[in-house]
């Protein structure tokens, strides 16, 4: 509105039309449609968690919670992912301070961490197979393995991301576009903590309850 | 059934050769039609070369109003498709009496229901409304385009894709049997073996990624890219409820997802989600199903809701009726579709307290639905009154819609619910909200906005033709429905035993008749239109004397819709603009920055579609292929920074001199 110049014709007649035209395509709906998306995604874990908390007592004369879970474990696997959370942070504010290296250099060690999260969940859920506990065995191991299996899914996409960013930041810098990327990415990243932190409470805590 | 070999297995998955139904008369005679149909089709296009300007100006368009125009021929086709099943049924009720067996038998006649409820929705109305919204939510705000043109392509040829998959199941295997909504046990994989409850699961599933980003979209668009002084209450209605719905969208589709992703995982992994045995619980499925689906029904007609109140202020002459009311029963529908769904299954044991809750909650909508009613009508009071076509479908809508609310309140009411629920009286009642309020607004909103998408009106005789079939159809085929659901006579049957029931059928089929007269119609009315188009031409680019922004513009308007991005100082900007002596531009033209086509949602939705095809078939290693094959696709196009141009100065001049001789030709 202030850039907009009055275009001077009749007197008495206001402004109908902007004639020094602001950029339409800025990253602001860049982030406003990403965050949306997140609230979208953040819905589909919403039905995973109620479908949880319905069918997750269901055990069917199978193995509960409470005989399943190795709470040390997943404690491990919960600071990798808060570690990577910081680790990310950490990136985004060398960004900020256009140090490319650095940022770089933080990725890895967030790829990392969330490398070995996965692992440890890749581990988790080969043993509980294993041990017979498998996603078809009860409806609670159905609702676990999905609520569950969903978020490392959604850490394996975060992982190719990253790993395209970074080619895309060292093939083009930190220009407009791969900032914002960077941004999104974080943004995911911090989601799929945030989600975490609800799968551990509510799936692992509360599961090994009596 | 002949047994394949292993190696056949390995390529081919469980697609046998008797997967292909040579053996059902009506499908050969049918996929000869379509494969000659198509062949003519791709004949013509060769012969006259027009594969490359398809490709370059249509497929890979990034332009809002393209999109918009493809979401409205898809509509179109797919509506001639639903409607086909629908005249099937309503042969196969007609004459299905007392021994008679019909000549449709049940496995068909199943897959016939499922596919007319699936296809009507997902791929009729969903397209029909989207396209709307595309076309106008842009120019009403002043925008250049959405928010992600991109996207937007990618979202469109998603929709397209589930369509593709849905089609292809009437040729290849079979369709679901299952109901629109398909209901667990009957839909798991001990009762559904085959791949037609598969089709369904992954042609929703590529469908709803479409839908999902293009409500993102939307809602980016509408939020942040309205022309200055546009504030939030000084935005079109048909702005406000696009907004609303594409919240709905964003809020539900999501649901419908992970719903149907349950499902999938119960038919392809073998969980227990649903199943009746080990802790499985059938019932999450129809909650978590109408959860998605009620706020459904409303993304549908918020946004018809809109069309019909810019066409009451436009054929009325006047400013709307209690806009802020408009506004604000809206958001209330909105915020209150999220917490009726139960009402959908009343007689499922959820107890007294929880259905007088639901139901009352129902019947709390109907209030700002009123308050809408009324606004129309009293825009309407004192107005000056143009009976266009618009502004008749209009008039049939409040009508038959008021019937249509009124039986939902009757339904809303537990205990009669329990006589009514699952009976023809309910068939009848959804069929009078979704035609009598969806699809009249989609006919309204095409004859009101056909000038501006391409600079000539509809022919006003056979418009009013359709209007007329589509109107008298409808009651002529549905009133006989709540009459025979009021004696009790349920949904989904493919035979009757007492023959005093038949005549109510004979005269519904006879309405199925006339609606198809309506559709014919109005084939033949876009026809006459593209012949008669110099006597029908709109130079001036406000045919109707319009009172939004779209009506600023030329029409067709340019790929840029507006030269300068106007500002706005009041609610109905164009009117205002009008009445203050606005003059257009001439000169003074700045290069405008413009996003490049691309090929990569074609693409993209293409491979998704092979994906979803080798999933349902069991191919798994085309599967994985095309999986990968996505994914590689969208880091290739996430590689590509060259996404925007400029359209030069001289350009727009050149565009804008050739408006200003049109209009002085007026």
């Amino acid at each position: 509105m202030a850039k907009a110049k009055a275009q001077a014709q009749v007197p008495g007649v206001p402004a109908f039309y902007v004639t020094e035209d602001e950029h339409a395509h800025s990253g602001g709906s860049t982030m406003l449609g990403f965050w949306l998306y997140l609230m979208s995604d953040c819905l589909v874990f919403a039905v995973l968690f109620a479908t949880y908390g319905v069918l997750g007592r269901n055990y069917a004369a199978g193995p509960s919670g409470a005989d399943l879970f190795d709470l040390k474990l997943v404690a491990v696997n919960t600071a990798m992912l808060l570690f990577s959370s910081i680790t990310y942070g950490f990136a985004m504010l060398a960004m900020d301070k256009g140090r490319q290296a650095v940022m770089q250099g933080w990725l890895v060690v967030t790829g990392l961490f969330g490398l070995a999260f996965l692992g440890i969940e890749l581990y988790e859920f080969a043993h509980l197979i294993h041990e017979g506990a498998t996603p078809m065995r009860s409806a609670f191991l159905s609702s676990f393995f999905t609520l569950v299996g969903t978020h490392g899914l959604h850490v394996t996409f975060g992982l190719i991301w990253l790993t395209v960013l970074m080619v895309q930041v060292s093939k083009r810098g930190l220009i407009e576009a791969n900032r914002r990327r960077l941004l999104c990415l974080s943004m995911f990243w911090h989601f799929l903590d945030v989600v975490w932190i609800g799968v551990f409470t509510f799936v692992y805590l509360m599961g090994v309850l009596k | 059934m002949t047994s394949y070999p292993d190696w056949w297995k390995l390529i081919f998955g469980r697609f046998t050769l008797e997967a292909i139904p040579y053996h059902e008369p009506i499908l050969i005679a049918t996929f000869a039609a379509v494969a000659l149909g198509g062949l003519a089709l791709v004949a013509l296009v060769t012969r006259y070369k027009l594969w490359g300007y398809l490709w370059h100006e249509w497929f890979t368009s990034v332009d809002h109003k393209k999109i918009g125009i493809m979401y409205m021929i898809l509509g179109v086709i797919m509506l001639l498709r639903g409607f086909a099943d629908a005249l099937m049924m309503r042969g196969q009720q007609a004459i299905a009496f007392a021994g008679n067996e019909g000549y449709l038998p049940p496995h068909h006649y199943d897959q016939i229901f499922t596919a007319h409820g699936v296809i009507m929705i997902f791929f009729v109305a969903m397209p029909f409304v989207t396209g709307l919204m595309n076309y106008v939510v842009p120019l009403q705000i002043g925008a250049r385009d959405v928010a992600f043109p991109f996207l937007n392509n990618f979202s469109f040829w998603m929709t397209v894709s589930g369509a593709v998959l849905v089609m292809m199941s009437l040729f290849v295997g079979e369709f679901a049997k299952v109901g629109w909504l398909a209901y667990p046990p009957l839909s798991g994989a001990a009762y559904s073996p085959g791949v037609g409850m598969d089709y369904y699961l992954w042609a929703l599933q590529i469908a709803g990624v479409g839908t999902t980003l293009s409500g993102v979209n939307l809602i980016a668009t509408i939020v942040k890219m309205r022309a200055p002084g546009m504030e939030m209450m000084r935005m079109p209605v048909f702005t406000w409820t696009s907004l609303c719905t594409n919240v709905l969208i964003v809020a539900t589709f999501p649901i419908l997802a992970a719903t149907l992703a349950l499902l999938t995982l119960d038919r392809y992994v073998g969980t227990n989600f649903f199943t009746n045995d080990l802790g499985g619980n059938p019932m999450m499925y129809v909650n978590l199903i109408w959860i998605w689906g009620h706020p459904e029904v409303y993304i549908l007609i918020l946004p018809i809701f809109g069309v019909y109140s810019e066409v009451a202020s436009t054929f009325c002459g006047k400013r709307l009726f209690g806009y802020a009311s408009m506004v604000y029963a809206t958001v209330v529908i909105t915020i209150l579709s999220y917490l009726v769904w139960l009402h959908h299954f009343f007689t499922m044991g959820s107890g007294a307290s929880v259905n007088s809750f639901f139901g009352i909650t129902t019947m709390i909508i109907s209030i700002p639905t009123g308050a809408k009613i009324f606004n129309w009508l009293f825009t309407m009071y004192r107005g000056r009154i143009r009976f266009e076509l618009p502004m008749m479908w209009l008039l049939a809508f409040m009508l038959t819609f008021v019937i249509g609310g009124m039986t939902g309140v009757m339904l809303a009411v537990p205990p009669a619910d329990f006589v009514l629920h699952n009976s023809l009286f309910l068939i009848a009642h959804f069929h009078n909200v979704i035609i009598g309020g969806v699809v009249f607004g989609v006919f309204a909103g095409i004859a009101y906005w056909f000038p501006k998408a391409f600079g000539f009106k509809l022919d006003r005789f056979w418009g009013l033709l359709s209007f007329w079939f589509w109107v008298i159809g409808f009651y002529v085929a549905f009133m006989p429905l709540y009459v025979l659901g009021l004696m009790g006579v349920t949904r989904r049957l493919s035979r009757f035993e007492d023959p005093s029931l038949q005549i109510w059928f004979v005269i519904a089929a006879m309405g199925a008749v006339l609606i198809a007269l309506g559709i014919l119609c109005f084939i033949i009315q876009i026809g006459v239109s593209i012949i008669r188009r110099e006597q029908l031409r709109d130079t001036t680019g406000d045919p109707w004397d319009g009172r939004t922004l779209e009506w600023s513009t030329s029409s067709p308007p340019p790929a840029y819709n507006f030269a300068f991005t106007p500002i706005v100082h009041d609610l109905d900007a164009w009117a205002d603009m009008k009445k203050r002596g606005y003059r257009r531009p001439l000169g003074g033209f700045k290069p405008i920055h413009m996003p490049r086509n691309t090929g990569a949602g074609v693409i993209i939705a293409a491979l998704a579609t092979v994906g979803g095809f080798a999933l349902i078939w069991y191919i798994w290693w085309l599967a994985a292929l095309s999986f990968v094959a996505v994914i590689a696709t969208v880091i290739i196009h996430s590689f590509n920074y060259d996404r925007d141009f400029h359209i030069p100065a001289e350009a727009v001049l050149r565009e804008e001199d050739s408006r200003s001789q049109l209009l002085g030709r007026a």
